[in-house]
């Protein structure tokens, strides 16, 4: 079936430099440097990625975060729990707004 | 020269339509070259029988398979090492718990190096709760090399077998018991951990670290360090690869990993391997590809010499598994 999303695109990302490559090297660079081990490990920050890709829905992001935590050490029970916990603060910000929603019916009900 | 020649057409008419540029030509690409060095380590597979049957097993050993290292083959390997005298001998399988020359050829082999290696599932080794096997190693200052994929039970029991990763806690708290992998004890207890799954691990050092953390944490287990080996696509592996649809994009993975900084270190430059009926090959992927060194079936009672530094090493497809990131060593 025809789809806009194609697995086989993914490690054609790096084609977007071709237009800009300044910003694209910037960019790289900047990617690179944010997933390096520092105050928290990569395996940390691939679990957050993965948990980000939820959230933002985005098939290459899920595809890629999802083996680079299993190359990581991570395992599906972690992986599970980083999805809820970016579908907890996902479904917690829609929940929380009905303070606003609370907020107006009391200021215009009598 | 002669070898070469030989070596690229088995190599040719091996060769399978793979989505993948064979081994030999990347090489080229990259001007490199596969040569043997000086040989320093000689690893014998001293049978595939084993207790388990992995689903990631290049040799496909299982509890069905009947091959093992008979006495005799044992003498010729014991001559050899004699003979020719090897910083390290490396004894793997199947598991070499299931041969049961392995008694003996502890003792006589532990005299003939300086690192006498036994590559465990853990389950065998204290089989039947057996550990006059234990003994014999600590005796003989043996480095255990054990299977410990991961430390969560689901994928390590996938891998392995259901029961063999509390299995294998129990047997690596027996080992530190008697002093295996304590600082200072002499005794060596190294950990490898493949991928339980069509992907390739990425930084040992940091997988060290955790594992490191998490065993002491959870069970008090101590170990001296863990080695993080890619799956080669090979044997049963590959048959599950095929089966699950996945082998064209492991390939790819495997292939797009490629690390020309790796051919310098790689094991099978100072490597013989043996099989259990006595053959050489340059590495145990090689032995599971049928691919013998020189391209010719050579048994070890017909070796007048080593492989001399600078002759070519076969290769195939399952080469980029040892190319992959930093390298299989």
């Amino acid at each position: 079936m025809e789809t806009y999303y194609h697995p086989q695109d993914l490690p054609k990302f790096e084609e977007i430099g071709e237009e800009a490559p300044e910003l694209a090297k910037k960019f790289f660079d900047y990617y690179a440097a944010v997933f390096a081990e520092g105050e928290l490990t990569e395996r940390e920050k691939a679990l957050i990625a993965l948990a980000v890709a939820h959230t933002v829905q985005c098939p290459y992001c899920i595809d890629a975060y999802t083996k680079d935590c299993l190359e990581k050490g991570s395992n599906l029970g972690e992986m599970t729990e980083a999805v809820h916990v970016a579908t907890a603060i996902r479904g917690g910000a829609s929940l929380v707004h009905g303070v606003q929603m609370r907020n107006i019916t009391k200021k215009i009900s009598l | 020269m002669e070898t070469a020649q030989k070596l690229q057409e088995i190599e040719e008419g091996a060769e399978e339509k793979l989505p993948v540029e064979p081994f030999r030509q990347t090489l080229e690409t990259h001007g490199l070259n596969l040569t043997r060095e000086k040989t320093i380590t000689l690893q014998l597979n001293v049978g595939l029988m084993c207790n388990q049957a992995c689903r990631h097993c290049h040799l496909e050993a299982g509890p069905n398979r009947q091959e093992v290292m008979s006495a005799e083959t044992l003498d010729e390997v014991v001559g050899f090492a004699q003979k020719f005298r090897f910083e390290v001998i490396d004894i793997t399988g199947g598991a070499p718990e299931m041969n049961p020359n392995l008694p003996d050829m502890i003792e006589r082999l532990s005299p003939l190096t300086r690192r006498l290696v036994l590559r465990s599932n853990l389950t065998t080794l204290t089989a039947g709760d057996r550990d006059d096997l234990i003994d014999l190693c600590r005796k003989n200052r043996v480095a255990i090399v054990a299977s410990f994929p991961s430390l969560n039970e689901a994928q390590a029991d996938s891998q392995r077998g259901k029961g063999v990763f509390q299995e294998s806690i129990n047997v690596l708290k027996k080992l530190n018991g008697l002093g295996y992998g304590r600082v200072g004890s002499g005794l060596e207890l190294n950990l490898v951990s493949n991928p339980t799954g069509a992907f390739v691990p990425s930084s040992q050092e940091q997988l060290e670290k955790r594992f490191c953390q998490v065993l002491e944490k959870k069970w008090g287990i101590v170990f001296n360090n863990l080695f993080t080996f890619a799956n080669a696509p090979l044997g049963r592996f590959r048959q599950w690869l095929e089966k699950s649809g996945n082998l064209e994009s492991y390939l790819r993975k495997l292939a797009s990993s490629f690390n020309p900084c790796a051919i310098e270190g790689l094991m099978c430059r100072s490597l013989i391997s043996v099989s259990w009926d006595g053959y050489i090959y340059d590495c145990d992927f090689n032995q599971a590809a049928g691919l013998f060194t020189g391209g010719k079936k050579t048994h070890i009672s017909e070796l007048g010499q080593l492989p001399e530094p600078g002759e070519p090493i076969a290769v195939s497809h399952h080469c980029y598994t040892c190319t992959a990131g930093a390298g299989f060593t």
